[in-house]
C-alpha cells in the first residue's frame, strides 16, 4: 500500500485548499460588515459558500477524480435538490397560497 | 460468510461497497438539509419582517466554529492520508485532533445556546429562532454522530489496522466523507443564519 509519493502531492493540495477555505471564511465575514443591500449580500454570501463547498467536495471528498457511479448518484440528487429549491419560488408566486399565509 | 467488496472495487460500480453506500446516504442527507433550507427560504420570504442574524446571534463565535470545523476537515483527510502512507501513529494523532475539534465545536455551540437560553430566546420565541434551532440542532446531532464513529475508529476500531489495513483505511475514508459533508453543511448554514 505504498503510494507515498502520490499521497504527498495530495497533501500539498489539501493544505492549499485549507488556506483557501480560511481566506474565504474571512471574506464572507468581511463582506457582512459592508452592510450591502440584502439581495447583494445574499448573492455574494451564497457564491462564496458555493466556492467553499466546491473546494471541500472536490478535494477533501475527492469528487474531482471519482467514479462514474458516484457522479450518476449525485447528478440525480442535484436534479431533485434543484426542484426542492424552486418550491419556495412557486409558493411565493402563488397568490392563493400567499394570501392564506398569516 | 465474508462481506464482499470491502477492499477491492466491484466490477460494475468501480467502488468498494461502503463507498457507494456512504455516497447514497449523503445524497439522502442533501435532501434532508435541502428540505430544511427550502423551509427557511419560504418562512423568510413569507415573513413581514426578518431579523438580521448578526444582530441577535454571536458572529465571532460562529466564525470560530467555522474555522474549527474547516480545520477538523483537514485533520480528517490527513488521518486518511497518513494511513495511505503506512504511518499509523500519525493517523492516531490526526484522528484524535479531528475528534477534539468536534468536541471544541460542540462546546462553542453550547456556549452560544446557553447565552440564548439565558436571554429566554427559545424556538417558541420567533420563526427565526425556530428554524435556527432546528437547523443548528440537526447539524449538531450530525457532528455528534460523526464523533462517535471517529472516536471508534481512533480507539477500539483501530485494531483492524493490524489484521486488515486496507479495509481499515477504507473505513476511515468513508467516515471522512461523512465528516466533510457535515463541514459542507455548516459552510452554508453559517452565512445563511448568521450573516444575512
Amino acid at each position: 500500500m505504498d503510494q507515498s509519493h502520490d499521497i504527498k502531492k495530495h497533501v500539498r493540495t489539501y493544505i492549499a485548499v485549507f488556506i483557501a477555505l480560511l481566506a474565504l471564511t474571512m471574506v464572507t465575514v468581511a463582506v457582512s460588515y459592508l452592510h450591502l443591500e440584502v439581495h447583494e449580500a445574499i448573492v455574494i454570501a451564497l457564491i462564496v459558500a458555493t466556492v467553499k463547498g466546491g473546494l471541500v467536495a472536490s478535494f477533501f471528498m475527492h469528487l474531482i477524480s471519482e467514479k462514474k457511479a458516484v457522479y450518476m448518484a449525485l447528478v440525480l440528487t442535484a436534479v431533485f435538490f434543484a426542484a426542492l429549491m424552486w418550491l419556495p419560488l412557486f409558493a411565493h408566486s402563488d397568490p392563493i397560497m400567499m394570501n392564506h399565509v398569516p | 460468510m465474508e462481506i464482499p467488496y470491502t477492499i477491492e472495487n466491484r466490477p460494475d460500480t468501480g467502488l468498494f461497497n461502503a463507498k457507494l453506500g456512504i455516497w447514497l446516504f449523503l445524497a439522502s442527507e442533501v435532501m434532508l438539509f435541502g428540505a430544511l433550507f427550502t423551509s427557511y427560504i419560504l418562512l423568510r420570504v413569507s415573513a413581514p419582517e426578518w431579523p438580521h442574524g448578526s444582530a441577535i446571534l454571536n458572529v465571532p463565535l460562529a466564525t470560530l466554529n467555522t474555522v474549527v470545523l474547516i480545520t477538523s476537515s483537514i485533520t480528517m483527510v490527513m488521518a486518511w492520508a497518513s494511513l495511505k502512507m503506512n504511518n499509523f501513529s500519525r493517523y492516531r494523532m490526526f484522528m484524535g485532533l479531528t475528534f477534539l475539534m468536534g468536541v471544541g465545536f460542540l462546546i462553542i455551540k453550547s456556549i452560544e445556546y446557553g447565552s440564548k437560553f439565558e436571554h429566554h430566546l427559545f424556538p417558541s420565541n420567533s420563526t427565526f429562532f425556530a428554524i435556527y434551532y432546528t437547523l443548528t440542532g440537526l447539524h449538531g446531532l450530525h457532528v455528534i454522530g460523526g464523533m462517535i464513529v471517529n472516536g471508534y475508529l481512533w480507539g477500539p476500531g483501530s485494531r483492524m489496522w493490524k489484521s486488515a489495513p486496507e479495509r481499515f483505511t477504507n473505513r476511515v475514508e468513508v467516515a471522512g466523507l461523512y465528516w466533510h459533508f457535515v463541514d459542507l453543511v455548516w459552510i452554508f448554514l453559517f452565512p445563511v443564519l448568521y450573516l444575512l
